[in-house]
């Protein structure tokens, strides 16, 4: 039939947009840092200092921005995996239906709650409570960001925590039951150990939200491009660096090619994220 | 009943799902070390009948119950009572209808009840694991793959596997729920003929759907009707002189 035919080439027509959008993003990055291979080089993307703006030297190494973006990433998912695990493991196999019924829209909240709020809170709230508890002389710190991060990315793990976690064969619990475990030696034994991929891809795709989380981190870690790998101190990611930077650069100058350097290297990250989760959700629904 | 000693009992018992009543006034005596079948049509009440002798049921919400059941004299759901939930389900081992070992290797399946209750050391658990494998006679067939993932046993030795995963913890009655209800012939024998090893040492008490099946393994039967006990005997008088009518009728085919 035609009219299937052209229904047909219409689907996939849409489905094929997004795969094109994203293969152009690609080719468009890749275009635009180009020119940053011959001149200045693209050597100078492996040093240890990123000073873009320079009457002297300008520099244009990643590793400070990539161990911010890293130490940030990585304190908000320790931050995060107790919270959201537990929290699921409560919400699934413990919490009331009435308990249930108030919890579940607090977290869908807290998931649509504008970053640039939490980010403003971050500032006013959190960072002197983070400088006077840890006698620091700022406040803006990768603890700072890491912590507001990871409130934003619970509610994600959370809800795919908790999916992973329902679908767990209630014959499992059973047997344990059964056996005298208790009710707590059960979820931590059996449910939580046979839900375990569809958590790992709950963190992941958590991670992958706080790799590319912008706002926040643009307003409390500092923005000091440090090569450091303390909790304490001020740091700068990639996403803040291009969002800061990508305003005033000069349109085809080595630092404007070089944030876009910074954009291909984030990109890989979550593109990498999100297709190791995809990957741990599939094996887990083949089960 | 001449020359028992009782086991399990249960006294004016009457269980309720919410307002629907599911089992009324039940009093029955279950002998030590005897295979007793409860058999009946779908939805009379005999496995949740079953499940009261381990309180399964406890964890279905907004179910409650009347009555006592006693496991050697003692009342199990006596909140001051000398046997708490772990006691009790560590002396009486379930294995249910459909399979369901856990997703961890066989050594792990049946080391998992034995480590909940406290044992550490793995010369004990070695043990506990060759012992259990042999009492349901799965040892031959798996001992050379102990740290494998059960999902790669047969249906029926996944069920073996259930059983031995219940002797691990070294019940003294074995509840079973239509265990062999979703298994081949084959299969279906071969846990027949375990039961018949097993009720040497255990009190065993099996829901099922095959009358062929309770006449061919149990010394005593209970008929269940509409959540009501109506007659309960030696197999051998329920299946060739019943006293009731109901029980005649069923076993004979005219309705179930």
């Amino acid at each position: 039939m035609l009219k299937d035919k052209v229904i047909q080439y219409v689907l996939w027509g849409s489905a094929a947009t997004s795969i094109l959008i994203v293969a152009l993003i690609f080719i468009f990055l890749g275009k635009e840092a180009f020119s940053f291979i011959s001149e200045p080089g693209i050597e100078k993307l492996f040093s240890s200092r990123w000073v873009p703006v320079s009457f002297t030297l300008e520099q244009f190494g990643l590793y400070p921005l990539i161990t911010g973006s890293f130490l940030v990433t990585i304190l908000a998912t320790i931050i995060m995996i107790p919270f959201g695990v537990t929290g699921a493991l409560y919400i699934s196999e413990f919490a009331s239906n009435t308990e249930r019924e108030f919890l579940k829209p607090f977290i869908e909240i807290l998931a649509g709650i504008p970053s640039v709020v939490i980010g403003f809170f971050g500032l006013l709230v959190l960072s002197p409570i983070v400088k006077s508890l840890f006698g620091l002389n700022t406040g803006l710190t990768a603890i700072t960001g890491a912590l507001l991060l990871a409130l934003m990315a619970i509610p994600t793990v959370i809800s795919i925590s908790e999916d992973a976690i329902q679908s767990v064969p209630s014959s499992y619990k059973e047997a344990s039951l059964a056996l005298g475990a208790s009710p707590l030696q059960t979820s931590f034994r059996v449910v939580v150990p046979a839900a375990l991929p569809g958590i790992i891809a709950a963190i992941m795709l958590g991670m992958g939200r706080v790799v590319g989380e912008t706002m926040v981190v643009l307003m409390v870690t500092g923005n000091t491009a440090k090569l450091t790998l303390s909790p304490f101190d001020s740091v700068r990611t990639m996403t803040a660096t291009i969002a800061a930077e990508m305003g005033e650069v000069a349109f085809g100058s080595s630092h404007y090619a070089a944030l876009f350097w910074v954009g291909i290297v984030l990109m890989l990250i979550t593109f990498g994220l999100n297709v190791l989760a995809q990957q741990l959700l599939k094996k887990y629904q083949m089960r | 009943m001449v020359n028992e000693t009782i086991k399990l009992e249960s006294k004016n018992l009457n269980f309720y799902y919410g307002e629907t009543q599911a089992l009324f006034n039940i009093n029955l005596q279950i002998p030590k070390n005897r295979v007793t079948a409860l058999i009946g049509p779908s939805g009379c009440g005999k496995s949740t009948f079953l499940r009261m002798y381990n309180r399964m049921n406890d964890i279905i919400p907004g179910t409650h119950h009347k009555g006592s059941i006693l496991i050697d004299s003692d009342d199990i759901y006596l909140e001051k009572g000398s046997m708490d939930i772990v006691s009790l389900r560590k002396k009486v081992g379930m294995v249910f209808q459909k399979s369901n070992p856990f997703p961890k290797s066989i050594w792990e399946n049946i080391a998992y009840g034995p480590k909940i209750h406290g044992i550490k050391d793995n010369t004990k658990l070695e043990a506990i694991v060759e012992k259990s494998l042999r009492g349901s006679a799965l040892w031959e067939e798996v001992s050379d793959r102990l740290h494998q993932n059960a999902f790669g046993l047969s249906g029926g030795q996944q069920q073996r596997l259930c059983i031995a995963r219940a002797l691990a913890v070294e019940p003294e009655i074995l509840l079973m729920d239509e265990p062999a209800s979703a298994l081949d012939p084959k299969s279906t024998t071969r846990i027949e003929n375990l039961i018949r090893e097993l009720r040497e040492n255990y009190t065993i008490v099996i829901v099922t759907h095959n009358m062929q099946q309770a006449a061919r393994i149990s010394y005593y039967t209970a008929f269940f009707y509409e959540g009501k006990l109506i007659e309960f005997g030696e197999t051998e008088k329920i299946f060739t002189k019943p006293d009731q009518q109901q029980t005649e009728d069923y076993i004979t085919g005219r309705f179930g």
